[in-house]
């Protein structure tokens, strides 16, 4: 259990996910992916298989959140183990796609 | 987060696909990490505080606005349109640093001490020879990644300062990673040192659509260029889509741009008669005006190309006169007008624009930050919100005319001289008054063999509006005198009519 924050950066311990925290609640929490605790990107991947993999799997430039919406996390890398906060799995966030600006 | 992380997605996502075109070079995404890597090591090597750019669009400058990312400096690109003196000025500001600079015609500076030059090829050279070491982005979000100087209003230049977060606020907020087809470009002819000209590169890496830069303007390149690289996206200030519709006139009309898709433009207040012009000419292209300030990491509304077509289809003038609006705030932007007390004011009624959201920066080097307790920054920009929610822009608070008291906004008598047959540009400024403090002093453009006096306009004025907007005196020229974004420089138009008008 730690603190998330916005702009912290992890990686999956099993499989090739990476993500970057968009948004967080201030209080302590669980980010696991395929039910394995997420390790930051400078720690070597452990080789334990997913625990759990019900739920989507994270695909690159995908944002995705929690039920209450106190959690979104962007996906900067694709991977197969479904996002999880403190056991609840995150689904995926739908954009409303705007014209093209600049 | 680091803006390196957009180009970081986009090298893992698709690599091998070209991010920028520039004369006969391709870059893929994958090349362009590299540069931004091997880049950074130069910087490093180099112990500076800041990254300066003087150059026109080349592939130097994705190049060094992603590698001082990488390097944790400022990116600081400059206006190489300046005079030897304010350049000098300006890079005295900004020791020590390593200036990567380029081809355009500058005049022979006297660089100040702790300025290090490298040539706009070299920088780009070194950075593609070499195969450099992956490295993570560093710092906090909240380091500064750009550092803008403004075109201050009152003399010496304000330098923005947009922090990591602000810019990938706005990213993440407006472009939907990937979006783009692989056959999508975008033509980039904004200047570098302009936020739409960053906010470019920027979304185009985000999205994966491909870049083609345009050194200098003009209409017949643009052209050009949009049909031999197959441009499906462009954006432009009004003065270069009135330029390109000039051009298109001149020659026959015909537009043959058969792959472009879409055209965004901002920079600048767009003329109906040029946007109404300019959907006759591209029927098929999909318009979305842009509105944004250096100060919020670029754009805060839009009004989309659906919107467009109905206004322009509509007979309703309520309808019809949305062409004249900068649409909606986008859903990560909150907007509020004030009026001068500071009090929300209701539909309709016109005021100053306040924004908030996290790509809104509102800060300055020296001053620091504008942004009040609850996180509110003051545009500036004076407008109001229509009853649909639509947003009016009624020109900079700095250039109000205070006329007895009474605020009069030149926007409002500039659409009317312009609606007269025989004006073809006009513009309104604050002339002293002995009796009223400030009166109304407009300079007027006549179409060619058009003949028209003051007394004539001055009447026409009065047609349409209260008699306090009649201007006290007007003068003809042959053009208005802009700056290369579309902006009157009402500063210049205000010096000549000091001293001659009581």
């Amino acid at each position: 259990m730690k603190l998330l924050r916005a702009g912290t950066r992890a990686k999956c311990a099993v499989c090739e996910t990476q993500i970057v925290v968009l948004r967080a609640m201030a209080a302590e929490a669980e980010l696991t992916c395929g039910g394995v605790e997420m390790v930051g990107t400078d720690n070597p991947k452990t080789s334990q298989a997913h625990a759990a993999a019900a739920g989507p799997a994270p695909q690159i430039g995908k944002r995705y959140g929690n039920g209450a919406d106190t959690v979104e996390i962007l996906c900067t890398k694709s991977g197969t183990g479904a996002l999880a906060v403190s056991g609840e799995v995150l689904v995926l966030k739908q954009a409303k796609a705007l014209p093209s600006s600049d | 987060m680091n803006l390196v992380v957009a180009l970081e997605m986009a090298a893992e996502c698709h690599p091998q696909r070209v991010a920028l075109s520039a004369g006969g070079l391709h870059l893929s995404y994958g090349d362009l990490l590299n540069a931004a890597r091997a880049g950074a090591e130069v910087i490093r090597d180099a112990h500076v505080n800041v990254v300066g750019v003087l150059d026109t669009n080349s592939p130097a400058v994705p190049i060094a606005l992603f590698a001082a990312a990488y390097a944790g400096v400022p990116y600081v690109p400059m206006n190489y349109r300046l005079t030897k003196v304010e350049l000098e000025a300006l890079l005295a500001r900004i020791t020590p640093a390593l200036l990567v600079m380029g081809a355009p015609a500058i005049p022979a500076l006297d660089i100040p001490e702790g300025i290090r030059i490298v040539q706009s090829e070299d920088f780009q050279r070194d950075a593609m020879a070499s195969s450099p070491q992956a490295m993570s982005a560093p710092g906090s979000p909240h380091e500064v990644a750009i550092q803008l100087f403004t075109s201050g209003t009152t003399g010496k230049p304000k330098a923005a300062v947009l922090r990591h977060e602000n810019i990938m606020s706005y990213l993440l907020g407006t472009v939907e990673f990937a979006s783009a087809a692989v056959e999508d470009a975008i033509l980039i002819s904004v200047p570098p040192y302009h936020i739409a000209g960053i906010s470019a590169v920027l979304s185009s890496t985000y999205a994966g659509r491909r870049m083609v830069q345009l050194p200098n303007f003009d209409p017949k390149t643009w052209l050009q260029v949009c049909r031999d690289e197959r441009i499906t996206n462009a954006f432009v200030v009004p003065t270069m889509l009135s330029r390109i519709i000039d051009e298109l006139e001149q020659c026959g009309g015909e537009a043959r741009l058969p792959s472009l898709r879409a055209i965004a433009y901002g920079g600048g207040k767009m003329p109906l008669c040029v946007i109404e012009q300019a959907m006759k000419h591209f029927p098929g292209v999909d318009f979305t005006n842009a509105y944004g300030l250096t100060e919020t990491s670029s754009t805060i509304c839009l009004l989309g190309p659906d919107d467009h077509r109905s206004a322009f289809e509509s007979q309703d003038p309520l309808i019809r006169r949305r062409l004249t609006s900068v649409g909606k705030p986008v859903p990560t932007i909150e907007l509020q007008v004030r009026g001068e007390r500071g009090e929300a004011l209701g539909t309709g009624q016109v005021g100053e624009i306040y924004v908030r959201g996290g790509q809104v920066a509102g800060e300055y080097l020296e001053q620091g930050s504008l942004l009040d307790s609850q996180g509110w920054f003051p545009t500036r920009d004076r407008g109001s919100v229509d009853d649909f929610g639509y947003v009016y822009l009624e020109g900079r608070a700095d250039d109000l005319i205070i006329r007895g008291g009474e605020n009069i906004s030149p926007g409002e008598i500039e659409g009317v001289l312009l609606e007269h047959p025989a004006v073809s540009d006009a513009a309104c400024v604050a002339v002293p008054d002995r009796d009223w403090g400030e009166a109304v002093g407009a300079v007027v453009v006549l179409k060619d063999r058009a003949a028209t006096g003051e007394t004539e306009l001055q009447d026409w004025v009065k047609k349409h509006l209260r008699s306090s907007r009649v201007p006290t005196a007007i003068r003809f020229v042959d053009e208005l005198p802009y700056n290369e974004m579309g902006k009157v420089l009402r500063r210049v138009l205000k010096q000549q009519f000091l001293g001659t008008v009581e």
